[in-house]
């Protein structure tokens, strides 16, 4: 039973949430949609903030919401980070974190250690500040850390870096991974940017207009070529491979994933890490033989799966399957090309062709 | 400036009673309140008026009502009897009482004011933290609201002692009991005791003067006649 089922309806006048999903009980579900989608409504639901009229809700087989039922938020086993600024103004960094520590529930399976937080988050030398005097990016640090405090067993974060500019956003991305990595804890992560789904989900909850549209690994949804968000530029795939090997001539660096390999610049990931990579489909192009005099470093044999025609009626998308003949594993890859590029190569369903790669890159 | 015994005591009194109403006032005004910022209840409009009278109704109206309501045949007063507390009128805890009355929109609607500034936010957070609604309430309303309760307290207790209608009516003159400052003044007056009058009321326009000097320099953003949004 380890898994969060939400079959819920909220009306508002100008809204209708109307819900029926299943999110793994582990690892990092995003609720991912444009503005307006109902992510957050669902995320305020699923805290009990927002009490959806009728409905149920169940996290890991307990019974949260049902037609008599209505757990209150704070009876909940959860932690959330809001979207902006929301720790207490009358309280230092400190004072926050004292206020999750002290409302802690006493059994706890693995109680995320005072410590362990601060470290996580990197915030020990801002303890004694003020919220108001943090920066954008370690107030929502602290605001991580407090979340993490009150031992949750779901921890829910609605867009915890809308709020910030770019290089804030890149200062956080690498704590919620360390997150992911070092806690054991499912997240339900809000976003409406793909390349922040792309570096930290596992499972993807797509939405739109209050319903979702579109559920699966992150591998699956990306892939199909009927995903119902337009994501334009950001259309794509991310795998899961391993370092196999490094280059140290010419500082490249060889990942392994299911059915293929690419070179890519070495980030200095140790042989047998596993990183994530996220190839954009109009950074493969295709050939129907393989191009030797080409700067092109990765290119992989691959088979149509099914090709569509992309937002723009000029450009197609081409679903591809890479496999490996002898184990039979296999990944799918998307490739944008021309419409006249695809009529012209004859692409169909079942066609061998080249997927010439251009670039990769590791998340 | 001198100050006769019958000063003394009136100053003595009006301090006493202004506590003692201070007090009540943000144990009273407090939790009504926190209930007008949050509720979408019916009722709030009109409790909301009911608050506000005292601001706009003569003193002299409101203490009718209240001597009536206090007196021997009113309900309270009929109460207060039953109980064996004889009446409230031309005593200190009338007093206490119409003061209380007289003064709460004084201290309601700064407090309410505040509460309503910082919004859902902060209870949805502690909510959040495992801080059930009267944790919510001790945790994060009473110290976000820090500001308002201090002007409402300030407010409160500097229009109890510059009430004189209401006293009039419901308390009287009686010395020790219910002859405060204001009153003392006027029976100096009346006495044509003008050097007693100018040395009480210099003192009031002084402490007046210190009490609203100090609530602005501190909170610079109250506001008085606080009574209106």
């Amino acid at each position: 039973m380890n898994e969060i089922l939400a079959r819920l309806r909220l009306d508002y006048p100008q809204f209708n949430l109307d819900v029926d999903v299943s999110m793994p009980g582990r690892g990092v579900t995003a609720l991912f949609g444009h503005s307006g989608s109902g992510k957050t409504s669902l995320l305020r639901c699923i805290a009990g903030l927002e009490r959806a009229g009728r409905g149920e809700l169940r996290f890991n087989g307990e019974l949260w919401q049902a037609e008599k039922v209505f757990v209150p938020p704070h009876k909940r086993p959860i932690g959330y980070v809001f979207q902006e600024a929301s720790l207490f103004s009358h309280l230092s960094a400190l004072g926050n974190l004292e206020y999750a520590v002290k409302r802690a529930p006493r059994q706890v399976e693995r109680p995320i250690a005072f410590d362990q937080a601060v470290e996580l988050l990197g915030i020990g030398g801002l303890l004694e500040r003020r919220p108001h005097q943090l920066s954008g990016g370690e107030r929502q640090r602290v605001a991580i850390a407090r979340a993490l405090l009150i031992q949750p067993r779901l921890l829910l974060m609605d867009e915890p870096l809308a709020a910030l500019d770019l290089p804030r956003k890149l200062e956080i991305l690498p704590y919620l991974e360390g997150l992911k990595r070092e806690l054991e804890l499912p997240i339900i992560y809000v976003s409406h940017a793909a390349d922040e789904v792309a570096r930290l989900a596992d499972y993807l909850v797509a939405m739109e207009d209050g319903r979702a549209v579109a559920t699966g690994t992150l591998a699956d949804t990306l892939s199909r070529l009927d995903f119902p968000l337009h994501l334009g530029e950001e259309a794509g795939v991310v795998l899961e491979g391993m370092v196999a090997e490094r280059d140290r001539e010419w500082k490249l660096a060889r990942v392994i994933f299911d059915g293929g390999e690419v070179w890519l610049r070495d980030g200095g990931h140790a042989v047998h890490s596993e990183v994530r990579v996220r190839i954009l489909a109009r950074d493969i192009s295709l050939a129907k033989e393989r191009q030797q005099d080409s700067s092109i470093v990765n290119a992989l044999p691959a088979t149509v799966a099914q090709v569509t025609t992309d937002e723009h009626a000029g450009l197609a998308l081409v679903r591809l399957e890479v496999k490996d003949p002898q184990t039979g594993e296999c990944s799918f890859l998307v490739s944008r090309v021309t419409r006249r590029s695809a009529h012209l190569l004859g692409l169909a369903p079942g066609t061998p062709i080249w997927a010439q790669i251009k670039s990769v890159a590791v998340i | 400036m001198t100050f006769s015994p019958a000063d003394l005591t009136a100053i003595w009194l009006t301090l006493k009673l202004a506590t003692c109403v201070t007090l009540l006032l943000l144990l009273v005004g407090t939790p009504l309140a926190w209930w007008l910022a949050n509720t979408h209840s019916r009722w709030k409009s009109p409790v909301s008026a009911v608050v506000a009278l005292p601001i706009v109704l003569p003193p002299s109206v409101l203490g009718f009502y209240l001597l009536v309501f206090m007196g021997p045949n009113g309900p309270l007063g009929e109460l207060t009897q039953a109980l064996g507390l004889g009446v409230l009128p031309f005593t200190f805890s009338g007093l206490v009482l119409a003061s209380v009355v007289y003064s709460l929109p004084f201290v309601v609607q700064p407090i309410q004011n505040a509460i309503e500034a910082f919004g859902q936010r902060p209870l949805e957070v502690a909510a959040t933290l495992r801080a059930g609604p009267l944790d919510r309430f001790f945790s994060v309303v009473l110290p976000q609201a820090r500001p308002g309760l201090l002007t409402a307290a300030v407010l409160g207790f500097a229009h109890t002692v510059g009430e004189f209608g209401v006293v009039l009516m419901i308390g009287g003159n009686i010395p020790g009991e219910t002859q405060v400052v204001s009153v003392q003044i006027y029976d100096h007056v009346e006495a044509l005791d003008y050097a007693g009058a100018h040395s009480l009321s210099l003192l009031m326009v002084v402490f007046s003067f210190v009490v609203l000097f100090a609530l602005y320099a501190f909170n610079p953003r109250a506001v008085l006649g606080t009574g209106v949004k």
